[in-house]
């Protein structure tokens, strides 16, 4: 195996672990505050699909008009992309209202509402993609101007002929769109805000006891909220990644079980900003592995491909068994908070 | 305590859910720009108005039945399975390997074996979720999820690489013999002038469906098991005060529920397909979840909520034949009845209760 070929598999790595993060961020924040999201996958899908279609849409429409208003000035204020993925974020945000709603609220199940919004997510995406678009559930390929175009770092060709550090950074820093930048970037801000900020502080104890942030007069529901906004923002972000910078439009369930394996991620970095970008690195070298080469021979015996795509889960079992290492979630989560008995 | 009777919550809760989620379709189906009546009515023709659309009906009420009994047995002891479609499909593997490798001579013997295995492979597959609940409190909702994923993968592997037939292309088994094939509705009720059922995949299993919830109901409210599984779902100190273990508990209720997961197998792999598909289970796994929130973990709700859910995917089937409406609509029909009666119930219940309150308050007068 020569430098190249790792390097593309490392390249591929950080691609299939952008929407792995921000997604495995996005579950942060609203499980550190007691909201527990198995939603996820479906506020990705949504995103994924509204971002895709909004940016279709804007990138092929000539002029904007509204009421007999003249609004292509404002059309050509935000690439196409940027318009998508302001959608996708709007889509995502709603989602994360009615979760809110359900499991804040209405004090209801939050597993269960997680469940429904999956469902929801998974049957409206491609409802509404056949009726605007009729082509079997999946948004038109997105032509450039519709997608994130990959950034080339400054330097990058000139640095190239560096012997080792010049491919790297040529190949596997530079060269990703702006979101794999941004998901990076989340990391240490989410560790700042958790662990730095009164905001921060807050959010953790609401996660481990509401009573307590309750008795110091600030309002539990009013966090839970926010951090669910937080977490809508996120996957908002991660769907994008996915529909308009992973790939070129959407098509049906392309989430593709990502926001479980972001659950996953999340239970597997014990809820922690830092380890979440290690357990998402690893998981999405899993997939970037089991993408380029369908079975492993390792001489005395193959690896089957079956084998790395079941791994993060398998990996996942393990560390919630807490053979290696237990997890434990924040201990406030799924209970909905009731003021005073 | 001032509270609304316990048919009411029983009955009147779902009820509303159901009409709530019908507005909301009927919104969608308009927002689509067709017809909400004309909708329904096709669906009924569809799915209720020929013996064929019956057929095709009872066959998915069947599997609704199965996994939504599966999922009610763990509510009953306050578990989330969310693993009914991982525990459905080792199921099928099970009910595979007894029909491929044993030569039957009869297929009711062959159905009493296929019965053991499909409940054996699925409670074994509900285990070690179970085990890792009672024994290292892992999240048993985590633990299924990722079960179901992994069964995915066993499935992927066991069909591509071992049990697919030499020179096939799809990663399937190879056809189970004739003599395992299963009387379906068509073979038992069609006379010599009239065909019924014609065509329709509904079978056998249908009847083990209505024995299961009937089995159910004795477990749950008839047995000492069914007492302790109730007891610990209302408090699990306080079935540790009364020397129950909460281990053994947990993982029989789990074996149970995973049994009745596996069960489902039956009907799609040795009833419709004949052989083991990588796809059979088709999401059912997840309806179940549905389907016990609907019928209130009750066997009798179970079985009218399936049948309710039979409808719609047989309905749903009909409306993509003649309409521009997507199957998918029934993916989102069956999201707003999970939402309505799972997680927003409350918001169902609190006026109702109201309503409830202010009669009382009148007749004290």
């Amino acid at each position: 195996m020569d430098l190249n070929t790792i390097l593309q598999v490392l390249d591929s790595t950080v691609r299939l672990a952008t929407p792995l993060l921000l997604a495995c961020l996005a579950g942060l924040f609203s499980e550190r505050s007691g909201i527990i999201d198995i939603g996820l996958e479906g506020k990705m899908l949504i995103a994924a699909f509204f971002s895709a279609a909004i940016a279709a849409m804007v990138s092929t429409a000539e002029t904007w008009q509204l009421f007999g208003m003249e609004l292509t000035w404002l059309k050509d204020l935000m690439p196409a992309v940027i318009w998508g993925m302001f959608a996708g974020i709007l889509a995502a945000l709603f989602l994360s209202g009615l979760h809110g709603l359900a499991s804040i609220t209405f004090r209801g199940n939050q597993l269960i509402s997680g469940v429904a919004l999956n469902f929801l997510a998974s049957g409206i995406t491609v409802l509404i993609a056949q009726v605007w678009f009729r082509q079997g559930g999946r948004t038109p390929s997105l032509i450039s101007g519709g997608r994130f175009e990959e950034i080339t770092l400054p330097l990058a060709e000139t640095l190239r002929p560096v012997p080792l550090l010049g491919p790297i950074y040529a190949d596997l820093i530079s060269g990703h769109s702006i979101l794999v930048y941004v998901g990076l970037l989340m990391v240490p801000l989410t560790w700042w805000v958790l662990f730095r900020t009164r905001y921060g502080l807050r959010l953790r104890a609401v996660g481990e006891a509401p009573e307590a942030v309750d008795t110091a007069g600030v309002s539990v529901t009013g966090l839970r909220y926010s951090s669910l906004v937080i977490t809508g923002v996120l996957c908002g972000l991660a769907g994008a990644y996915l529909a308009t910078g992973l790939q070129a439009g959407f098509v049906r369930e392309m989430t593709a079980g990502r926001g479980y394996i972001a659950l996953a991620a999340l239970i597997f970095a014990k809820w922690r900003p830092w380890y979440a970008l290690g357990a998402c690195l690893l998981f999405g070298f899993l997939q970037a592995v089991a993408l380029r080469y369908q079975n492993i021979d390792l001489g005395a015996f193959t690896v089957p491909v079956q084998f790395m795509d079941a791994l993060p889960y398998v990996l996942t079992v393990v560390i919630l068994a807490g053979f290696v290492g237990k997890a434990i979630p924040p201990r406030a989560g799924g209970e909905p908070y009731v003021k005073e008995r | 305590m001032d509270r609304m009777p316990a048919w009411a919550d029983a009955v009147l809760v779902p009820l509303f859910s159901i009409v709530l989620a019908a507005i909301l379709s009927a919104g969608v189906i308009l927002a689509i720009g067709e017809n909400p009546v004309e909708a329904f009515r096709l669906m009924v023709d569809g799915a209720l108005m020929r013996s064929s659309g019956w057929g095709y009906t009872l066959y998915y009420t069947t599997n609704f039945i199965f996994t939504g009994l599966c999922v009610a047995v763990a509510f009953h002891a306050r578990m989330f399975n969310i693993g009914g479609e991982g525990q459905a499909m080792i199921g099928g593997l099970g009910v595979a390997l007894v029909c491929l490798f044993i030569p039957w001579p009869h297929w009711s013997i062959a159905l009493v074996f296929a019965t053991l295995a499909a409940g054996a492979f699925g409670a074994a597959w509900a285990w070690i979720p179970a085990y890792l609940q009672a024994k290292r409190g892992s999240h048993i909702v985590i633990t299924t999820i990722m079960f179901n994923f992994i069964a995915a993968a066993v499935l992927n592997y066991v069909l591509v690489n071992v049990l697919r037939p030499a020179g096939a292309q799809d990663p399937a088994t190879a056809r189970f013999p004739e003599a395992v094939h299963l009387p379906t509705f068509q073979d038992m009720f069609s006379t010599a002038e009239t065909a019924m059922f014609r065509g329709s995949p509904a079978n056998v299993t249908f009847f083990i469906a209505i024995l299961a919830c009937v089995a159910v109901w004795l477990l749950i409210w008839r047995t000492r098991l069914g007492y302790e599984i109730r007891a610990f779902g209302h408090s699990e100190t306080a079935v540790r005060y009364a020397g129950i273990s909460p281990v053994r508990i947990t993982v029989l209720a789990m074996l149970i529920s995973g049994g009745l997961a596996g069960l489902m197998a039956i009907n799609t792999t040795m009833g419709e397909a004949e052989r083991l598909v990588m796809n059979a289970t088709e999401g059912a796994g997840f309806i179940g979840i549905a389907v016990a929130l609907m019928g209130r973990s009750h066997p009798v709700g179970v079985f009218l909520a399936a049948l309710l859910f039979g409808f719609l995917y047989q309905g749903g089937a009909e409306l993509a034949l003649w309409t521009n409406i997507p199957r998918e609509l029934i993916t989102v029909i069956q999201a707003l009845v999970i939402l309505f009666t799972g997680a927003l119930d409350n918001m169902v219940r609190m006026p109702l209760e109201r309503v409830f309150l202010a009669f009382r308050k009148e007749g004290a007068r």
